[in-house]
């Protein structure tokens, strides 16, 4: 029985389907092994050897990789939770109880995503504080801390955008502070110092633009569900591409260069 | 391709032959393709600036959906003298206050902070804002907290029937330091 499995195995492995999908041979030498992960699309993405030091767990906590496991975990939540949910003032409040009252598993759904963005937050500081204690920022990986600043704050913008998205009571005083604060901006701002300088009148200004308007209604919910499902995430997918880029260029993970 | 070129830029080839006067073929050729260059950059960087500029216009709507600016809100009879008003705050954000002396003033319910609704606290004589502990006067006045100036007041007036008419397009915007009695003594209806 088992060789009959294995004869078909061994067929199946030379068959022209596989030979199609798969560029190299299965790997038998230490070059082989290389050349299958190097010519695979989703393995290639890991580096084909690391350093020892890359496995010592207790440098980093995997902190960064947790952060990006979240981002994902948040996006497959975020695209089921699009199943439901419509951004109109109307209906937004209703979705998202009918999605936690009326569908299965659709709580632990909206929870996952509620409490990945929370975690998600965490953990990125905690990354942050990890690569500060142990001088991760130095040259030559000057500019990736740059790019990791960047992220965090692309973070703090996702959780603010998806923040007004259930439009309840909170949601709609956040924001309203939020882009109250916005309002005081200097420059750009109808509230802010030297706002006379460039005529930024309230139908003009920052908090204008972030709203679609002079309230938080309609056209705000929108703008924010727009930025927070598709602009702000694919800034953040490019930015974490490039990320994760100069972190192999740089000399890899954590460990002395 | 054998070339002996290493300098960067086209070169001109040794021993070309040279007019005695005016300009090689290459040279007024070379002309024209300048022209036409520069008319490519320019158009590039024209396309670029416009789009910009249009996309940055894009988020600026030319039309709002908003409620109207214009509501009434009953007779001034309804209203007691000295007495703060709060049936139209959920409405229309709005408090209608009255004087001793019978002068009607609208204020409005927006905390002159961060925009949250503060709250009439009848025993303490004061409006607070729950958010961040703005207080402010009866009179609009702030006097605690970080509110930076006192309540806006909206225009009140009597409409054709009698009722008061409250047109929230015409705010009177509170003044650091000021009393808006003083300076906006037109926003205060006087029977």
């Amino acid at each position: 029985m088992l060789g009959k499995v294995k004869t078909i195995w061994h067929r199946l492995l030379r068959s022209q389907f596989v030979k199609s999908v798969y560029k190299t041979p299965w790997p038998r030498t230490r070059r082989g092994r290389m050349l299958a992960v190097l010519g695979s699309l989703p393995l290639h993405l890991h580096a084909a050897r690391i350093r020892r030091h890359g496995l010592h767990f207790r440098f980093t906590w995997c902190m960064g990789g947790i952060s990006f496991f979240l981002f994902l975990l948040l996006t497959v939540t975020g695209v089921l939770l699009m199943f439901y949910y419509r951004p109109t003032v109307d209906h937004a409040y209703a979705d998202m109880k009918a999605l936690r009252y009326d569908v299965p598993f659709g709580v632990v759904l909206r929870n996952l995503h509620r409490w990945g963005a929370h975690a998600m937050v965490i953990t990125v500081m905690l990354h942050m504080l990890r690569v500060f204690l142990t001088g991760s920022y130095k040259p030559p990986r000057q500019f990736n801390w740059v790019v990791g600043v960047t992220l965090l704050v692309l973070t703090l913008l996702l959780s603010f955008t998806g923040y007004l998205l259930p439009w309840d009571q909170l949601s709609m005083w956040a924001i309203t502070v939020g882009t109250n604060m916005a309002a005081a901006t200097p420059l750009l701002g109808h509230e802010g110092p030297f706002h006379e300088w460039l005529g930024v009148r309230p139908d003009n200004d920052v908090r204008f633009m972030l709203l679609g308007g002079r309230t938080v209604g309609q056209n705000a919910l929108l703008r924010f569900y727009v930025l927070h499902c598709v602009a702000i995430p694919l800034v953040a997918g490019a930015l974490m591409a490039l990320h994760f880029w100069r972190i192999r260029k740089d000399g890899g993970i954590s460990g002395p260069l | 391709m054998n070339t002996n070129d290493t300098a960067a830029g086209p070169a001109e080839p040794q021993g070309e032959a040279r007019p005695a006067r005016g300009a090689t073929r290459r040279q007024v050729l070379g002309l024209f393709a300048n022209a036409f260059s520069l008319a490519g950059w320019a158009a590039f960087v024209g396309t670029v600036t416009t789009g910009t500029v249009a996309l940055v216009r894009l988020f600026f709507p030319n039309v709002l959906s908003e409620p109207s600016a214009t509501f009434r809100l009953g007779k001034p009879e309804d209203y007691a003298p000295g007495m703060v008003d709060e049936r139209w705050k959920e409405r229309h954000r709005v408090w209608v206050v009255r004087r001793e002396d019978g002068g009607i003033y609208v204020l409005s319910a927006r905390c002159t902070h961060l925009g949250c609704t503060p709250n009439w606290l009848q025993g303490e004589n004061k409006f607070k804002c729950p958010c961040h502990g703005s207080g402010f006067r009866r009179n609009g006045v702030n006097f605690e907290g970080p509110a930076p100036r006192p309540l806006d007041r909206f225009r009140v007036s009597l409409g054709a029937a009698g009722q008061l008419v409250v047109d929230s397009s015409v705010v009177y915007p509170g003044a650091a330091g000021k009393d808006s009695d003083e300076i906006y003594p037109e926003s205060v209806l006087i029977l």
